[in-house]
């Protein structure tokens, strides 16, 4: 069904009885051309850049749970292209570029609204390291601007700049960059791979793969035996889980990154603003809330939920930043695991194994990858040879050197 | 009736009478009684529209009286400090308070919003999702704003938070959570026993439902047992009883998080007193009392102001003597909602009927409740009436005929739901009980936490007190305490008999699950119909349970929805996950004392005071504050300032405080062996008295720090660290010598803090130190050449430290004494200086002068860069394994096409240099192909009297006299700079050796 | 989440710094195949959903690096000892010295 104001007019006038699933719930065919492992936004947008880009229909995503329960249901959602490094800033512009059309593609309305990313800085040396990464993005034909302290005022006059121990100098400005409606971005994949051909199959768990030497053959799961000509796993957060099936040891770590969302509250924040000296950002959801995180816990993790040290942490922080903060109440607050690489920078590669691919390592900044992500695995799979801009993704970096490294932490990952 | 308050009973409830309290709602002056809440005064004074839902704007009333509030929510106080989205059900009357609605324009009776409900056929669950997409650029400009204005609840001063917060942490052996029946049988149980006890409960009186309800417990009313206990544990010294104080996330190793709301009930913060407290609970046993709350049923416009729960409606009746309506009639599904029918009987109020949704075989043990009003079984509401309140009520009859009745306040139980939140804050699932028809904890609660009464599923009061009792004797058993006697004390134990009813089918129209977000029924069935059929699905697509109140009252009912139309159980539909904080928490009580200029410590040097007196401008560096410049009378800016201090140096001399250099003092007999390993460069060759340059790597390979590593004695070293990495690397070494190599014999310390350093640089820093350097010690330049160190006195005996490094390549020295005597020294050395007319310089002139010579800081210092693209390749001894070396001879980290360090100088005379340009070819296209290195530190030179700057490019060191552009698109520019070397001021180190 | 410090006793994470797996040995820099053995220590990770040894430097206490096992399912914690007490149990015996004393 082509949703459009008179869609909704039709339903209104016929008590909303002939809206129809947004997806089929198939059972699992023995056979496909790919099995995308994982329903989360870059397994449901690999499917559906395969089947709209690269022409492969017969594609099925297995999900362990239900669709887009992972990160993708649970993230900040901040959508930018303000990266530093050439391996990172082409791949990340190209993403937001598919974000800017992704609503007319999709015929789904994911609230992708650009009000601007605003990096704060607070001395010489972090002004100078934001020029050199507005420098590279403008190098990339992407916007950027360096603001001193008056634009920021005048801005964000909300911000503090008197009672401060670290005062505000200036920031870098994205005004491209935004936010998106989570939720629906899966939903509109999901929407768009199904209507394509795409079966999507819900708890259906990944239990094993099936390789013959030293070729995919397909997937063992919870629901049987599918096989394929070639799989590809999109599951960051249980990435190690799925690829200790095929034996890989991974430069992953998994970690859990905290997120908290204030009771409804009448607009206040324009876009998304962060503080430089500690990790803060902020924006404000169509419905109210405002939405903000920090850091990681820190610690290895699986359990989807943090510590109350770092919510404390991530609040001082907040109330440093803008003290107009104070009242508003923490609603909820939530934990997704992340798949921390060893250089902070994510992995979409070949394995070890024939016609087995890997999409990985996103840390906590999957969501804003999300398309770019399923287009660049989705020529991947198709093609065998990774998209243009995402060459430096590569799972070998590590042993040769050409890391990935845009805040210089080294081998931490949760440092990155 | 009372005076004034309409509604107020002439007798009865726990309102202190004699106590009147004046408030205004709305801009109108009202009053009510100590004991009340904002709630119970507005229903005492008739007051039914408090509020308008979120989506269609529809008038809402009180609907519970306790923290599960989803419609009284109101904004409290005014200017900075308002309080948006304060359920009024929860905020206790105080005089002056303030209180206005929201969500509405341009009045609460009069809201133009209320349009959207005419239009709610259109606006079904997701109906966002269909619509808005054309053209694309109208989404920011025109679909957005308007979405945003509508949406939202209460709104934010917009101003700084003008209270005060702290933080506190207690410990104990047993955390209480609630004061209701079971938590203060538990309570008295545990505290008897000895146990350290805390006790913590949301409501200003302790005794939870028993403050609401008309019962005995040990033949004295309830709420006076309550009382009575609640005394004898205040008088106990193992006890902390905690009021007004919300346990809202159980965390890992038996930590809890509490709210304190210290002053929320005060018309102003008491002085020295916070407005409320963050607990950090350390309990090593939880018993979790936190009761159950009522649930709803659905039908058509279920969601008039007038429309309560029935314990709600009750609660006002017996606690606050407030009467919610002239004429209730009561609907339940369950024995518990006859007693609403009772007391209120009790109280003289009129009720109208009484709809049981069961048979009457089933409520024939009830009948004498009821009295003269009339009992309707198999009884199922379809529709409501009135505008703005409640008004009647149409329900079918046992023989399937619609029947109105007229009334104001329609009471509501469809049953109770444990309050298992706490239970499930570590990812534990609640089970599905089927006696009860309500989710009960399951077996995987947090480690150390019992739950009991209620939250357990034992709904009568004797249950409640004998799960206390029980729970806390099983507690004392596991800490090994004693077992005192304890009897529990009578009272009513009433079976929980319920037939549950989730929505009435036959109604028609709109009906509400979710009052606040305006989700209805048929939403839920839209989800459903469109594929969101995962209770998360249904959830996030029709955002049931995201409203303020988290779906405290509303989710159940949903998730048996949708149940139903799945065709699945309601244990296998299952509910969503519970998040802490149990009930919203302001982001200020989160981050207490910390903000301002308090947000984190200030670092001061031990010459701080000098330098705040000589009237230095000042910079952080991470913690620490440090000297910029120091400004002379007449001086117009920064530069002529840094200008003079670094000339003032190369021409005679001047003194820098070092003193937040990291320092680590490195003792033990494989100390030499250890650093060997830890350094690129081999320390063990290192001649007692000497000093050498150090470069650390990290494992893979990248540079770590750089600093100086003096050798003190033979099995004494002295290592120093940059400012920024101090604390990085003493983990560091620590990590080394514990983890990789722990059979090594050596021990290291910070002593960053124990001494007070100063640089003092220029060609008349000998002449200086001679006059502070006891006479003793020969520190002529062959007798302590550069890169000497040794251990001397000062000033007539103190104990000192002296090294002959260089930073800004002078002849300089470094004087290190004990942190206290750091003033004076800092006095001494200007006193000593003063006929060269020494200058104290800052961190500018610092950087200037390093920068003329070439020295890496952070901003080359990355953590992207290697050792050789430092040009320090040659530092990394063949000789040895050092951490890091291995990894650093990466294919990638040996390219020759890396960037490496250069020196920069603009080609048009008197063009300014920028820190973060990136250098592209001249003649071509500025673009990431061609980008080719960038711009890392840059200054004016007095020296050379031209901007000069250090860079990374590629080959740098083999492209001297080449010439690039430095595009800084940020800042407008892009200029021509000639590359050079990164040793500008004498490349030979004439200088530092003089 | 409270971590048993095996000098200090129990004290909150808070007070703690975290470095991963501590099952990983630095590898011997002169055996062949260095560099490859260098990259699987460095970077390569059982990332295990369950129990884990994990080094912490309880930084704002008595500077130990102790390893702690604790389950990154459910983040319960087992035990602690000091990081060189792991290091020294986990090497391997050392060989008899022949000549006696």
């Amino acid at each position: 069904m082509r949703y459009s104001a008179l869609s909704l007019l039709v339903n209104a006038f016929s008590g909303q009885k002939n809206w129809t699933p947004v997806w089929r719930e198939p059972e699992p065919k023995p056979e496909y051309d790919v099995v995308v492992v994982g329903g989360g936004g870059h397994g449901l947008s690999t499917a559906y850049y395969l089947a709209r880009e690269f022409g492969l229909a017969n594609v099925a995503v297995v999900e362990k749970g239900w669709l887009g329960s992972g990160n993708i249901g649970r993230n900040t959602t901040i959508v930018r292209s303000n990266y530093l490094l050439p391996g990172n800033e082409p791949f990340y512009e190209f993403s937001l570029k598919l974000w800017e059309g992704l609503e007319q593609d999709l015929n789904y309305n994911a609230m992708f609204s650009q009000r601007g990313v605003l990096n704060l800085f607070h001395n010489d040396a972090q002004r100078d390291a934001y020029a050199r990464r507005g420098n590279a993005m403008r190098l990339e034909g992407v916007d950027a601007e360096l603001l001193d302290q008056a634009a920021v005022r005048r801005l964000c006059p909300f911000l503090e700049f008197n009672d401060v121990r670290f005062p505000i100098q200036g920031g870098l400005l994205q005004r491209r960059a935004g936010t998106a409606r989570h939720d629906a971005v899966a939903w509109g994949y999901a929407r768009g791979a199904d209507s394509r051909g795409v079966d999507l199959i819900q708890n259906c768990e990944v239990t094993g793969f099936l390789v013959e030497g030293g070729s995919i053959r397909g997937v063992e799961t919870t629901r049987g035996t599918i096989k394929a000509r070639k799989v590809g796993v999109a599951v960051a957060g249980s990435t190690t889980r799925v690829m200790d099936k095929a034996g890989l040891r991974l430069p992953i770590e998994s970690h859990v990154l905290q997120a908290f969302v204030t009771e409804g509250l009448k607009p206040i924040l324009p876009g998304v603003v962060s503080y430089g000296l500690g990790h803060f950002y902020i924006s404000q959801s169509d419905k109210g809330g405002l939405v903000f995180g920090g850091d990681i816990d820190g610690y290895n993790s699986y359990a989807q939920r943090g510590n109350l040290p770092m919510v404390e942490h991530v609040c001082e922080i907040g109330m440093a930043m803008m003290p107009m903060l104070g009242r508003a109440r923490i609603l909820r607050s939530w934990g997704g695991v992340m798949d921390m690489s060893m250089d902070g920078s994510p992995i979409i590669d070949r394995t070890p194994i024939d016609g087995l691919y890997l999409n990985c390592g996103w840390c906590y900044g999957g969501f804003k990858a999300t398309p770019a992500s399923g287009y660049c695995f989705a020529h991947l799979i198709a093609r065998d040879q990774p998209h243009e801009v995402a060459t430096a993704y590569r799972l070998d970096r590590f042993e040769t050197g050409h890391v990935i490294d845009e805040l210089g932490h080294g081998a931490q990952p949760n440092l990155h | 009736m009372s005076g004034g308050q309409p509604n107020r009973l002439a007798e009865g409830g726990l309102v202190q009478r004699d106590r009147e309290i004046a408030f205004h709602f709305d801009g109108r002056r009202y009053h009510g009684h100590a004991g009340d809440t904002l709630a119970s005064a507005l229903i005492a004074n008739g007051v039914r529209l408090v509020g308008r839902s979120f989506k269609y704007h529809r008038p809402r009333g009180v609907f519970t009286a306790g923290s599960e509030e989803p419609n009284a929510l109101v904004e409290l106080g005014r200017g900075a400090g308002r309080d948006p989205n304060s359920r009024a059900t929860v905020t206790e009357l105080h005089d002056g308070l303030v209180a206005s609605s929201q969500n509405r324009f341009p009045s609460l009776g009069f809201d133009v919003l209320a349009f959207n409900d005419l239009l709610a056929p259109f606006l079904a669950a997701g109906f966002y999702y269909k619509t808005f997409m054309w053209p694309a650029a109208f989404w920011e400009k025109l679909y957005e704003p308007v979405i945003r204005r509508a949406a939202g609840l209460g709104a934010l001063s917009g101003k700084a938070d003008p209270d005060a917060y702290e933080k506190a942490t207690a410990h104990c052996d047993v955390l209480i959570i609630g004061a209701g029946p079971a938590g203060l049988q538990a309570a008295l149980t545990a505290a008897r026993g000895g146990a350290r006890v805390i006790l913590a409960d949301e409501d200003f009186v302790p005794g939870g439902r028993l403050n609401g309800e008309r019962m005995e417990i040990a033949r004295t009313p309830a709420h006076e047992w309550a009382a009575k206990a609640a005394t004898e544990l205040a008088s106990m010294k193992n006890v902390r009883l905690l009021t007004r104080t919300t346990v809202f996330g159980a965390y890992d190793g038996g930590t809890y998080a509490g709210l304190e709301r210290v002053a929320d009930h005060l018309p102003a913060v008491p002085p020295h007193q916070p407005r409320q407290r963050l607990w950090r609970f350390v309990a090593r046993r939880a018993i979790l009392c936190a009761g159950a709350t009522e649930r709803p049923v659905a039908f058509a416009d279920n969601d008039r102001p007038g429309v309560m729960l029935a314990s709600a409606v009750r609660t006002y009746v017996n606690r606050f003597a407030a009467l919610p309506g002239r004429s209730t009639i009561v609907f339940t599904c369950n024995d518990d909602g006859w007693r609403t029918a009772g007391d209120l009987i009790a109280a003289g109020g009129a009720v109208e009927a009484i709809l049981d949704t069961r048979g009457a075989e089933d409520i024939a043990h009830l009948r004498d409740i009821a009295g003269d009003a009339p009992v309707f079984t198999r009884a199922r509401p379809i529709g409501t009436a009135g505008h703005k309140g409640l008004s009647a009520v149409t329900f079918l009859n046992a023989n399937d005929r619609p029947v109105t009745l007229s009334a104001d306040c329609l009471a509501i139980s469809g049953g109770w739901n444990p309050n298992v939140h706490l239970t499930c804050h570590r990812r534990g699932r609640p089970v599905w009980n089927d006696r009860i028809a309500a989710f009960v904890p399951g077996s995987d609660a947090p480690p150390g936490m019992v739950v009991a009464g209620a939250a357990a599923g034992a709904f009568s009061t004797h249950g409640a007190l004998a799960q206390g009792t029980e729970r806390a004797l099983e507690v004392l058993g596991d800490l090994g305490s004693k077992q005192p006697a304890s009897g529990i004390p009578d009272a009513e134990d009433a079976p929980y008999a319920i037939q549950p009813v989730w929505h009435i089918t036959q109604s028609k129209g709109r009906a509400w699950l979710d009052l606040q977000n305006d989700v209805t029924v048929k939403d839920v069935e839209v989800s459903h119909a469109e594929g969101f059929r995962s209770v998360e699905h249904m959830k996030r697509y029709t955002t049931l349970g995201m409203a303020t109140d988290q779906g405290k009252t509303a989710s159940v009912p949903a998730i048996a929805v949708m149940a139903n139309l799945t065709g699945r159980s309601i244990a296998e539909t299952g509910t969503t996950i519970f998040r802490p904080p149990y009930t919203p928490v302001a982001i200020a009580a989160f981050a207490g004392g910390l903000r301002g200029r308090a947000f984190r410590p200030i670092r001061l040097t031990p010459a701080h005071d000098w330098s705040k007196e000589q009237g230095a401008v000042f910079t952080e560096a991470g913690l620490w504050l440090r000297p910029q410049w120091y400004p002379r009378r007449g001086e117009k800016s920064w530069r002529e300032s840094v200008d003079r201090e670094v000339r003032q140096t190369r021409r005679s001399v001047g003194v820098n405080d070092v003193s937040t250099l990291g320092k680590i003092d490195v003792k033990g007999a494989d100390a030499a062996a250890f650093l060997d390993r830890l350094y690129t460069n081999t320390m063990s060759t290192l001649t007692v008295g000497k000093v050498r340059y150090g470069l650390m790597l990290r494992e893979d390979g990248f540079v770590l720090d750089d600093g100086t590593v003096a050798r003190l004695g033979d099995s004494h070293y002295l290592v120093t660290t940059t400012t920024a990495n101090a604390g990085l690397v003493m983990q560091h070494v620590d990590y080394c010598h514990q983890v990789h190599w722990p059979e090594l014999d050596v021990h290291m310390v910070s002593v960053s803090d124990q001494y007070a350093q100063f640089a003092i640089a220029g060609p008349n820093a000998r002449k200086v130190l001679r006059k502070l350097v006891d006479a003793r010690f020969d520190i002529a330049n062959e007798a302590f050449p550069y890169m000497a160190c040794g251990e001397i006195t000062v000033c007539g005996g103190v104990a000192a430290r002296l090294f002959r490094i260089s930073f800004s390549g002078e002849l300089a020295y470094e004087v290190a004494v004990p942190a206290r005597h750091g003033d004076a020294m800092i006095r001494a050395i200007m006193e000593a200086g003063r006929e060269f007319d020494i200058v104290p310089y800052g961190l500018e002139a610092l950087n200037v002068m390093r920068i003329e010579k070439g020295h890496p800081v952070g901003s080359e210092l990355n953590g992207q860069t290697t050792a050789g693209d430092l040009g320090l390749a040659r530092m990394i001894s063949a000789k040895k394994d050092c951490i890091g070396k291995v990894m650093a001879g990466r294919p990638a980290l040996t390219d020759a096409d890396r960037m490496t360090l250069a020196g920069f100088k603009p080609v048009a005379e008197g063009e300014e240099l920028t820190a973060g340009a990136h250098f592209v070819g001249i003649g071509r296209e500025a673009k990431t192909a061609h980008d080719e290195g960038y711009m890392t530190s840059v200054c004016f030179s007095p020296s050379l009297g031209h901007f000069i700057g250090l860079g990374f490019i590629r080959r740098g060191h083999q492209r001297h006299g080449d010439k690039v552009r430095a595009v800084d698109a940020v800042r407008g520019r892009d200029i021509e700079v000639e590359i050079c070397s990164p040793h500008f001021v004498d490349p030979q180190g004439e200088r530092l050796r003089g | 989440m409270r971590l048993p410090c095996p000098l200090c006793g129990e004290r909150d994470h808070s007070e703690f710094v975290y470095r991963g797996d501590a099952n990983v040995v630095r590898p011997d820099a002169e055996a062949p195949g260095a560099q490859r053995a260098f990259h699987e220590f460095v970077h390569l990770r059982a990332n295990p959903a369950g129990w884990h040894k994990e080094h912490w430097y309880h930084e704002m206490g008595c500077r130990s690096w102790i390893v702690v096992e604790r389950n990154t399912l459910t983040h319960e914690v087992r035990g602690a000892v000091t990081a060189a007490e792991h290091t020294l149990a986990r090497r391997p015996a050392p060989v008899a010295d022949e000549g006696g004393r």
